[in-house]
């Protein structure tokens, strides 16, 4: 593993994605609309509300909090591999030294970076706005520590893992459009998972969140290994598998 | 520093100024979400924080989807026409290929060969595209690879490349066993150009060999890009997207990457397809100079006349390798040498005077052309001319028949059943 390899694949995805339109709009306009809603939810509040009205209405807007990790980065991360062969781009980077695993390493984290770091802006945003104006009641509820812990690590968790399945989709689909419309339906049972904890049908503590999110980061750790393994120059050339075994080289 | 001025440094595409139309819309949807924000919420105090909420959270969208654009930055270019018409012949270029590939003439004076190639085969499912094809190329030799359509040429080199997995059959690429747990090692000895630049359109010509830079982990990597840049008298348009550029000046740009490494070998598929006579020139003078410098090339080509003037050797392969060796080689494996005759009047009683020992048989083309078969034109020249003389023919013209590869190629590959496939 060269982290150099992968420094490259993140600084060149980076800069790619800064000046395509497409991801720029998806990355732009999903935030807004993830924003204005809990705002104006959480503003209308008002003060004599009970605290269960508050909790029920929080618990929307965690789930959106959780959902902007989830369905933002497959449409990117589906476009990674897929993309590059249809631009005819992909033969040429099979052919240097770049391993497979740290190709896809590099395009996973470049599409981690700009998602959760909007997704953590966004969370921050409205947590300041809570604490500047908000009611009494909604901050308390906004700020209930388990409840903090488990947005703050199922953000990058939740977000690495619908990235893994968009790569991994990425890797064996024929077709843009197919890639992305397939990533984002595979992100959701993650949406029902992250709704059993907005509406505290899982009730959240410190320990459970620990416990889950250490969970997650198995099975994203995991992710990269079988992602990894999906990875066949071969068919990603030949549109046919590699007959001679794994792709150990890559 | 100004935001104002910081944001215009760096040209983003939202900010104060959006740079774009999609950076206008978002600008756009941005002011209409605090209009709706203000409405919906005016009997609120808290249509400030949620202002600023929105505000904040646009400029994170700024920094992250911002950045420089393309072709924006840096210090004006020349203009497309200039370094167009400019040659690859100069002092300037020969250097900076001298520079690139310094090192390898020393490696290509080792006695192993470049490549070895040993019964090398690959099916995909029923069908067979290369069937066991063995060959060698030595170091510092331009190889030429030709073929029709579907050949299994492009098959062979992604074998080569590692890119596909052969079905049976060894290969040695530049001193590496070719098989899959020496993928990486192989392929940081090799560069590939394929037909395709496939260059990314939305980076610059400097980004798109940093990338690559980057991926061979080579020291010095901005000096390095200089240099194939230069050596493709390229470097006038380091900043230039390459979506910008004439499709010749993209192989030059796909040409320099694969120069970037300093490779063992080279592979080059098809290298002048789609490119004026100029370009196609200039393409053919870095291939003489990399041959000058020791670095083996494998060149994939349809274009017979580009294999006959730089290839040492060519291989012809029709699924099944049919021949190898220098072009005049096989023009004298194949073809029977020729004398071509020209008289001012017919010859009287031809077959008394073509009667001689250096004359394998003769034909009458026309009534004053024939053609003579010899096996050594140099000894059967002369007599025939002292024949003729001395039969009191007017001699206009004596000549060997000259055959092209194209002539070896066609030979070769008109009859082949495999051809129609």
């Amino acid at each position: 593993m060269s982290l150099g390899r992968v420094g490259s694949v993140v600084h060149k995805e980076v800069r790619e994605f800064r000046r395509n339109r497409f991801v720029i709009g998806t990355m732009a306009v999903l935030p807004l609309v993830f924003l204005i809603t809990p705002l104006v939810t959480i503003f209308r509040t008002p003060e004599s509300a009970s605290s269960s009205q508050v909790k029920a209405a929080f618990g929307v807007i965690s789930l959106l909090m959780l959902v902007v990790p989830v369905v933002l980065p497959p449409v990117i991360a589906a476009y990674s591999v897929v993309g590059e062969r249809d631009q005819g781009t992909l033969e040429p980077v099979l052919t240097s030294p770049v391993r497979g695993s740290e190709l896809l390493l590099g395009k996973a984290v470049a599409t981690f970076l700009p998602s959760v770091g909007l997704a953590y802006a966004i969370y921050a945003a409205i947590l300041i706005s809570i604490r500047l104006g908000a009611a009494q009641v909604v901050s308390d509820v906004a700020f209930h520590p388990p409840q903090l812990l488990a947005q703050l690590l199922f953000i990058p968790l939740l977000a690495l893992w619908s990235i893994w399945v968009g790569i991994g989709i990425s890797s064996r689909a024929t077709d843009v459009r197919v890639a992305q419309q397939l990533a984002t339906l595979a992100s959701l049972p993650l949406l029902a998972f992250t709704s059993l904890i907005s509406f505290q049908i899982i009730t959240p503590s410190v320990p459970l969140a620990i416990g889950l999110a250490l969970g997650l980061l198995v099975i994203d750790a995991a992710g990269w290994r079988v992602v990894s393994h999906l990875f066949d120059r071969e068919r990603l050339i030949t549109g046919r598998a590699n007959q001679a075994g794994a792709d150990e080289g890559a | 520093m100004s935001a104002k001025r910081w944001f215009q440094r760096r040209r983003t595409g939202l900010g104060w100024r959006p740079a774009s139309r999609e950076g206008w819309a978002i600008t756009v949807v941005v002011v209409g979400a605090v209009i709706v924000v203000v409405v919906l919420l005016r009997s609120s105090s808290a249509r400030i924080p949620v202002v600023i909420a929105i505000l904040a959270v646009y400029a994170v969208i700024a920094l992250v989807t911002g950045g420089s654009k393309p072709g924006e930055a840096g210090p004006r270019q020349p203009p497309a026409e200039v370094a167009d018409d400019a040659g690859l012949s100069g002092a300037e270029q020969r250097r900076a290929l001298g520079t690139l590939t310094a090192g390898r003439a020393v490696a290509a004076s080792h006695d192993e060969p470049a490549l070895v190639v040993d019964h090398l085969t690959k099916r995909f499912g029923a069908r067979l595209a290369v069937d066991d094809v063995s060959f060698s190329v030595g170091a510092g030799e331009v190889f030429g690879f030709l073929g029709p359509n579907g050949a299994g040429k492009t098959t062979t080199v992604r074998m080569l490349a590692t890119l596909i997995a052969p079905t049976s059959g060894r290969a040695r690429v530049a001193g590496v066993t070719l098989e899959a747990a020496n993928g990486v090692e192989v392929r940081k000895r090799i560069s590939v150009m394929t037909e395709n630049p496939g260059l990314y359109m939305r980076l610059t010509v400097a980004e798109n060999l940093a990338f690559f830079a980057g991926l061979y982990e080579l020291a010095e990597p901005e000096q390095r890009i200089a240099q194939a840049l230069a050596a493709v008298n390229l470097g006038g348009r380091a900043d230039d997207p390459c979506g910008t550029l004439s499709k010749g000046l993209r192989q030059r740009v796909a040409l320099a990457r694969a120069l970037l490494s300093n490779p063992a070998i080279v592979f080059l598929d098809e290298p002048t397809s789609g490119l004026d006579p100029v370009a196609s020139r200039d393409v053919h003078e870095l291939i003489d100079g990399l041959r000058e410098r020791g670095v083996t090339v494998f060149l994939t080509t349809h274009r017979l006349e580009e294999a006959e003037r730089l290839c040492d050797r060519v291989a012809i392969l029709n699924t099944r390798l049919r021949t190898i060796g220098r072009p005049d080689e096989l023009r004298d494996r194949l073809f029977t040498k020729r004398l071509l005759v020209r008289t001012a009047a017919p010859v009287a009683s031809p077959e008394t005077v073509f009667a001689l020992p250096a004359v394998d048989g003769w034909r009458a083309d026309e009534a004053t052309r024939y053609e003579l078969d010899v096996s050594d034109a140099r000894t059967a020249a002369p007599e025939v001319a002292r024949a003729l003389v001395a039969a009191g023919a007017d001699l206009l013209s004596l000549a060997e028949a000259q055959h092209s590869l194209e002539d070896v190629y066609l030979e070769l590959i008109a009859d082949d059943p495999e051809a129609d496939r």
